[in-house]
């Protein structure tokens, strides 16, 4: 949905009811064994007839052939079904809107051009009604990314079973957002009427140059420790320079691209481009400058009336054949519920040019480097969170694919949510079975 | 009998100079002067008319009129006797579509958000800003000598001016371009009535879309003639009087595209009306239906300047349509020559005058012939406008309005020297009038030399021979001549004349470099020898086109439209949507549009072959709702009930759109109205036949269809200004009341009613030749439409959305509704919280018949993929799940017995699928739509190497055209909007709309 919601003003005081009795689950308590079944692993690798254990929230054993697991392991036949690790959210507003044409519910666009220091994170409504229709295909771990303005802010990764948002933490503050100004001439349709003919790449190039001198100043800021005035803006940005945090561009056109890589250099930034729709065409220098990619929607129409029909479908493919990291997301104002259609989006990019598993991997581990939380999740390893999913078929193909088990940071969840719910609800009313 | 008819025309004009008395109504500061105004131009090659070539002819005027023009033709011994020996003389040119003289109204009132549902115009006049029939522009004409001068100065001595502004324009008036009293200047007022589609400076809000333009003119016709019975209920409508009166003049419209061009001729058509079209220079395209217009043509010259296409990253996004138009734009008029279509030429649209000869010459390079040209700015326009027997050519008795030129008038090197307007005489050009070239004899205090002139008539050089001269200076005017040179020995000795010319002979003094006084005289002895000027006219001169027409013209078009053929598909797994259910290893035959036979083991010689082993083939899929194909805008938000407007007056044939759909196994889809209010307009349903143009696209002999909408979007709830009735479901609900009320009440009336299109859309409902398709959410707007259909005694067809569907199922059951859905959307508005991703099936199992739309022409692409939801989320079956995109949609749109599923008979709509049709892994591998193979993944790719080749093809054309002088604008991305159900807060997910969402968010605090 666009920003339009700026006229409203209606309270939300129709929130749905449903699920209010529904409660994140207790820390694992017995360990779990899922046997006899297929693993796809998330870095590529399938382990057919094989087991994983759990324990204590870790993968602490994955393989081949069964596993001797005695009392009280609670053992899972999963005989014909596919494991997978959780799936991951690259860059979502989910939790901070609710409903998007109502401005009541939106908290992901603040006001102010330079506003490193405002944290996602703090608004992360763990109650949102849309977290559990999201869990209940397969997305267990969420990167909550602020937008508005020029430097946005600061995001944070959450896991979807949470009590609060200080519950949720996966993990906190691992990026700054910059909306890159847009570099080329918008077409006179999308100008508002009557405005006047400015040059818009100019203007964004300022713009950048004045995002340019925020840093350096920062840079400056922070290699002093002591300051009688505070510049929690300055502060705020303390981790890209020692990497600690990274620098996630926003933008698509190629211009804004090598523009975005530039930035980053001159800094020493850690950087990963968002959205990138228009990489395919640099693949090659993105991969030599080491860039991951967050790639906007597969789903999408082709930029011009000339592109290849299926361009955006394929685009994944080009970036896995360069060799740069990517996973892919949905972040247009939409960009909270339809996440749930994220391992479909990975389906379209295995039926153009990704193997099945290199599909998966875009939405799993790729998306776990990129992160900063691949040592954590990302794949079904020993040693990482137990964040799994149990699928009836193919995760990637709506028509197969069902979750009957989920698992993050080996508790089990209850897959249930809303719409089940309502499901649930009308089927008795019209006594279908 | 020569003689007689020199008699008559002397009794003609004596006649005619009695009746023009030298009286006027105005006082003269002064004493009388009165002129003849005779003039004779003599020894000139005189073209009369395109098709007339004088050489070595006269010509006489008087009182600004043609006295006669021939050879050997008498010479009135009151003449003023102008030789314009090496000189040509045209009829001076007309430009029919034209502002000149005018003012341009202001912008008055409005803004700000709140509704203007009336005209701001105050009088009798129409309810409409836009229709302003009464607008007679000769009661506002004023002569503006300086604009006159510039077009004067190209050679244009009449144009027929009017006010650019609205829909119905009113009158224009032809006036000539001399600097006289205006009252002299008008030739005929109330010469043309002017139309568009465009409501100009209207402030008022309706209409707000292209079908609204069209809409509006048709009830205006329709009013007009109601109101020549002077309904008392009307009282005085002086637009609508205006309007009917102006019916017997020239109808010209102005249209600028070659679509709209076709929409014009069509209102046309229906009240028996031929307009003139003004086009807009892209009608090559399209030139067969252009041709079937009938209609005569004004077109355009302003043909697109070369883009700055040096940076790749900005050449991307500029079209290959575009860079063809660049390309081709040229050869418009010479189309239209071949064509033998009626045409005049404007200077409408060029931003500098001075591109007129330039882009005309172009165009003659291109194909056009003189002959056609110069009859294309004199005689046709002068036809068009019933006005031949004033200007136009140079017959006795026209006006005399003329140019004398240096030469052939297209040639390259040809300068207008005057231009003479209503028998005043305008000089454009003073050089050059006399040729003072050649070889003279130059005596100097009795020395002899020899000097050359030679160069351009209008700024000679001269060059002294025989004598050691170094340098020869010469500078000239009509009169004056001034010549100095130096000798070579001494190049300091400067030698200076001056002095008087008189015919061939020039005299005066001087003084060598010594400072004696000397006097001279220089006598022509030898004439200059002119070389013949072609420019412009070389045949080998002429401009190399590459480009092809394509259908439609975009990268993705075809050549030629493909053919319909036996199609023979062999071994594959058929989903027929019938009884049968799925058959394995089937073949189906394709015969002139229709499934033949299916069975094993068919054969067809005759028949082309497509191996379907290993591949799926299943009905086409039919998008229920989709906003793909149209143009100008998809909503006519203005009103809460526009049922007069129709999709199907602004099906964009070319949008790519089309073949995305296609390459994503659609094969109908269902073109709607907006949702932006509550009873929006009349629905077009399409069959994707890409390349064939919208009459062709149109499902024929279909059931028509409306849109209706109800809650958040039809109560605006975007904006909290709204001032448009209605702002709550209660109110919608009373809209719905109100508006079949009013249709019974209308269908009632007797004899000598207005006819309301808006109505008799309504009354269509009442009658159930027209059904309703209506976009919904929630449970208590879709009760409350079914009981004012009950009311009413109509059905309600389809709730299309109905994302609450799911909890009042029964009641739609039992009223007999159709339900197209979302597979899984919701979250997004307050009016969908309750949505639920079994929605489809829950309706499904309680009997309704289900469809899943798209409302997105991305979404659209994967419908397949949206069906196979149900499955995921309530386990459906998988056929009935495919049925929801396509034998239920063909259900509820009442074109189930031709299409929907594979049945022998029914229409060959089919996809051809690289594997189960509900998978995400699936392809349309082809697309069939009336047994005609319209998307082939095979031809994609040879399609994709083409648009590669042509666009780098052009990109190096455009690049050598900057580098060779061509003036270029910067890179202009083609952009083409997309259609949204949603007025005002649309989901977009294509790079223009990351971009848009990305330049808001950075732009927000408007910088």
């Amino acid at each position: 949905m666009r920003k339009i919601f700026i006229y409203l003003s209606i309270l939300v005081s129709m929130m749905a009811n449903a699920q209010e009795n529904m409660h994140p689950s207790p820390p694992q308590a017995n360990p779990v064994i899922i046997r006899n079944t297929t693993i796809h692993v998330g870095n590529g690798n399938v382990i057919e007839g094989g087991y994983i254990l759990f324990e204590k929230g870790k993968i602490t054993s994955v393989g081949v052939g069964d596993y001797d697991a005695f009392a009280p392991t609670v053992i899972i036949d999963g005989r014909g079904k596919h494991v997978y690790p959780g799936v991951i959210a690259a860059s979502t507003n989910l939790g901070l809107v609710e409903v998007s044409s109502v401005r009541a519910s939106s908290d992901y666009l603040e006001v102010g051009d330079i506003n490193p220091s405002i944290r996602s994170l703090v608004a992360y409504n763990t109650d949102s009604k849309v977290i559990n229709t999201l869990r209940s295909n397969g997305i267990l771990l969420a990167h909550i990314v602020p937008s508005g303005g020029t430097i946005s802010g600061t995001s944070s990764v959450v896991q979807l079973d949470a009590w609060n948002w200080e519950d949720a933490v996966y993990k906190s503050d691992n990026g700054i957002h910059f909306n890159m100004p847009v570099l080329i001439n918008r077409p006179n349709p999308l100008r508002r009427p009557g405005a006047e003919q400015v040059d818009l790449v100019k203007q964004g190039l300022n713009k950048i140059e004045a995002v340019r001198k925020f840093f350096r100043e920062a840079k400056a800021y922070n290699s002093e420790t002591n300051h009688a005035a505070t510049n929690l803006k300055f502060e705020a940005v303390r981790g890209l320079f020692d990497k600690s945090q990274s620098f996630f561009v926003h933008c698509d056109l190629v211009k804004e691209i090598m523009v975005a890589m530039d930035f980053a250099k001159e800094f020493g930034f850690k950087l990963v481009i968002v959205g990138g729709s228009e990489g395919w065409i640099i693949a090659d220098i993105l991969k030599q400058n080491n860039v991951a990619v967050i790639l906007s929607e597969p789903h999408s129409m082709p930029a011009t009336d000339d592109d290849d029909v299926d361009q955006p479908y394929k685009t994944g493919a080009a970036l896995q054949n360069a060799g740069i990291l990517f996973t892919i997301c949905q972040d247009n104002g939409s960009g909270y519920w339809q996440q749930r259609n994220l391992p479909f989006e990975a389906g379209t990019m295995a039926a153009y040019g990704l193997t099945k598993e290199e599909a998966l991997t875009a939405i799993t581990l790729n998306a776990a480097k990129i992160l900063g939380i691949d040592s954590l999740t990302g794949s079904l390893e020993k040693g990482k969170d137990a964040n799994i999913i149990i699928s009836e078929g193919d995760l990637l193909d709506m028509k197969t694919s069902k979750v009957i088990k989920a698992f993050i940071q080996g508790r089990e969840l209850n897959l249930d949510n809303k719409q089940s719910q309502l499901f649930e609800k009308y089927k008795y009313k019209y006594s279908i079975k | 009998m020569r003689k007689a008819t020199l008699l008559i025309v002397f009794f003609a004009i004596l006649f005619t100079s009695l009746s023009l008395t030298a009286q006027t109504t105005y006082p003269v500061n002064d004493i009388a002067n009165p002129r003849e105004g005779c003039y004779a131009f003599i020894n000139a090659t005189i073209i009369k008319d395109a098709h007339t070539l004088l050489p070595n002819a006269s010509m006489v005027i008087r009182k600004g009129k043609i006295e006669g023009t021939g050879v050997g033709i008498v010479i009135p011994t009151d003449a003023v006797v102008i030789d314009c020996k090496g000189k040509y003389i045209y009829p001076s040119f007309i430009d029919m579509y034209s502002d000149y003289g005018t003012q341009p109204l202001k912008n008055e009132g409005g803004g700000g958000r709140s509704a203007q549902m009336l005209s701001n115009t105050k009088g009798a006049y129409s309810w409409n800003q836009a229709i302003r029939s009464e607008t007679d522009i000769s009661t506002s004409f004023a002569v503006n000598e300086s604009k006159a001068k510039d077009l004067r100065n190209i050679g244009f001595g009449t144009v027929l001016t009017h006010q650019m502004d609205g829909i119905s324009r009113g009158t224009g008036a032809i006036v000539t371009l001399a600097n006289e009293k205006e009252n002299k200047v008008i030739l005929k007022e109330r010469a043309s009535a002017n139309y568009s589609f465009d409501k100009g400076t209207s402030t008022q809000d309706y209409p707000t879309s292209l079908m609204g333009a069209i809409a509006l003119l048709r009830q205006n016709y329709l009013d007009a003639q109601w109101y020549k019975s002077r309904p008392v209920t009307e009282g005085v409508n002086l637009s609508l009087e205006a309007f009917t009166n102006n019916q017997g003049l020239p109808q010209i419209f102005e249209s600028n595209d070659k679509w709209s061009d076709l929409r014009a001729d069509k209102i046309g058509d229906e009240f028996g009306v031929q307009f003139i079209i003004k086009g807009g220079g892209n009608e090559y395209q399209r030139i067969n239906e252009i041709k079937g217009t009938g209609a005569s043509f004004i077109l355009p010259l302003n043909f697109p300047q070369a883009m700055d296409v040096e940076d790749p990253t900005d050449a991307r996004f500029v079209s290959l349509a575009d860079l063809k138009h660049w390309e081709m734009a040229v050869i418009n008029p010479a189309a239209f020559e071949k064509a033998n279509i009626n045409f005049a030429l404007t200077t409408n649209g060029l931003k500098e005058n001075s591109a007129f000869f330039t882009n005309l010459r172009k165009s003659i390079q291109a194909g056009l012939t003189e002959q056609k040209a110069l009859e294309a700015l004199t005689k046709t326009p002068a036809v068009l406008l019933n006005m031949f027997d004033k200007i136009g050519s140079l017959d006795a008795g026209k006006i005399a309005n003329f140019l004398i030129t240096s030469g052939a008038v297209f040639a390259e090197k040809t300068v207008i020297l005057q231009n003479w307007v209503q028998g005043n005489q305008y000089v454009v050009k003073d050089d050059g009038w006399k040729d003072n070239r050649g070889i003279y004899k130059l005596v100097i205090n009795n020395e002899i030399y020899q000097l050359e002139v030679k160069g351009e008539a209008a700024k000679p050089t001269a060059t002294l021979l025989g004598k050691d001269t170094l340098k020869t200076d010469l500078v000239m005017n009509e009169l004056l001549v001034k010549l100095n040179f130096s000798n070579k020995k001494d190049s300091s000795a400067i030698t200076r004349l001056t002095g008087v010319m008189s015919a061939d002979i020039w005299s005066g003094t001087g003084q060598l470099a010594n400072g004696q006084w000397v006097s001279w005289t220089a006598v022509k002895s030898g004439e200059f020898k002119i070389l013949p000027d072609t420019t412009g006219r070389k045949r080998n001169d002429s401009i190399k086109i590459e480009s092809a027409v394509t259908f439609p013209f975009n990268g993705y078009g075809y050549r030629g439209m493909p053919k319909q053929e036996n199609i023979l598909i062999k071994n594959a797994t058929v989903w027929t949507n019938e009884k049968d259910g799925i058959l394995a290893n089937t073949d189906v035959l394709l015969k002139n549009g229709k499934i033949a036979s299916i069975g094993k083991n068919i054969n067809d010689p005759a028949a082309k072959i497509i191996d379907g082993t290993g591949k799926h083939l299943s009905a086409g899929i039919i998008d229920e709702h989709s906003h793909i194909a149209a143009t100008g805008s998809i909503n006519e938000c203005s009103q809460s009930v526009t049922s007069e407007t129709r999709i199907g007056d602004v099906i964009d044939p070319e949008d790519v759109d089309i073949y995305r759909q296609l390459s994503g196994g659609v094969t109908s889809s269902h073109i709607l109205h907006g949702s932006c209010n509550t009873i929006g307009g009349q629905t077009q349903l399409l069959k994707l036949r890409w390349g064939a143009n919208a009459e062709q696209l149109k499902f024929a002999n279909w059931d028509p269809f409306i849109k209706f909408a109800l809650g958040e979007n039809v109560k605006r709830s975007y904006n909290p200004a709204n001032s448009r009735f209605p702002d709550t479901r209660m109110g919608v609900e009373e809209v719905l009341m109100d508006a079949f009320t009013r249709a019974k009440d209308y269908e009632k009336m007797g004899a000598g009613k207005r006819r309301d299109l808006e109505l008799d859309a309504l009354v269509e409902i009442l009658n159930k030749k027209r059904f309703i398709t209506c976009h919904s959410y929630v449970q208590s707007e879709i009760t409350s439409l079914l009981r004012v259909a009950d009311k009413f005694k109509f059905k309600v067809n389809t709730f299309t959305h109905i994302l609450e569907g799911y909890k009042v199922a029964d009641k739609m059951k039992v009223h007999g509704s159709a339900a197209s859905t979302f597979g899984d959307w919701w979250s997004y508005k307050m009016e969908v919280i309750d949505a639920i991703p079994q929605n489809a099936y829950i309706m499904q199992k309680v009997g309704l018949t289900v469809a899943i739309n798209s409302d997105d022409a991305e979404m659209a692409r994967r419908l397949n993929q949206e069906a196979a939801k149900s499955i995921k989320y309530a386990n459906m079956d998988e056929q009935d799940a495919l049925k929801m995109v396509t034998l239920n949609p063909a259900i509820m749109l009442h074109v189930a017995d031709r299409t929907g599923s594979i049945k022998v008979g029914k229409d060959a709509d089919l996809v051809l699928w690289s594997d189960h049709p509900l998978s995400i892994y699936a392809k349309a591998e082809k697309t069939i739509v009336d047994g005609i193979v319209y998307f082939d993944r095979d031809k994609d790719k040879i399609l994709r190497e083409e648009i590669s080749r042509e666009r780098s093809r052009l990109i190096q054309k455009m690049i050598s055209a900057k580098k060779g002088g061509d003036k270029t604008t910067p890179a202009a991305p083609s952009f083409r909007q997309r259609n949204y159900c949603e007025e005002d807060h649309q989901e977009g997910n294509s790079l223009w709309d990351r971009i848009q969402e990305r330049f808001v968010s950075v732009d927000k605090l408007g910088q």
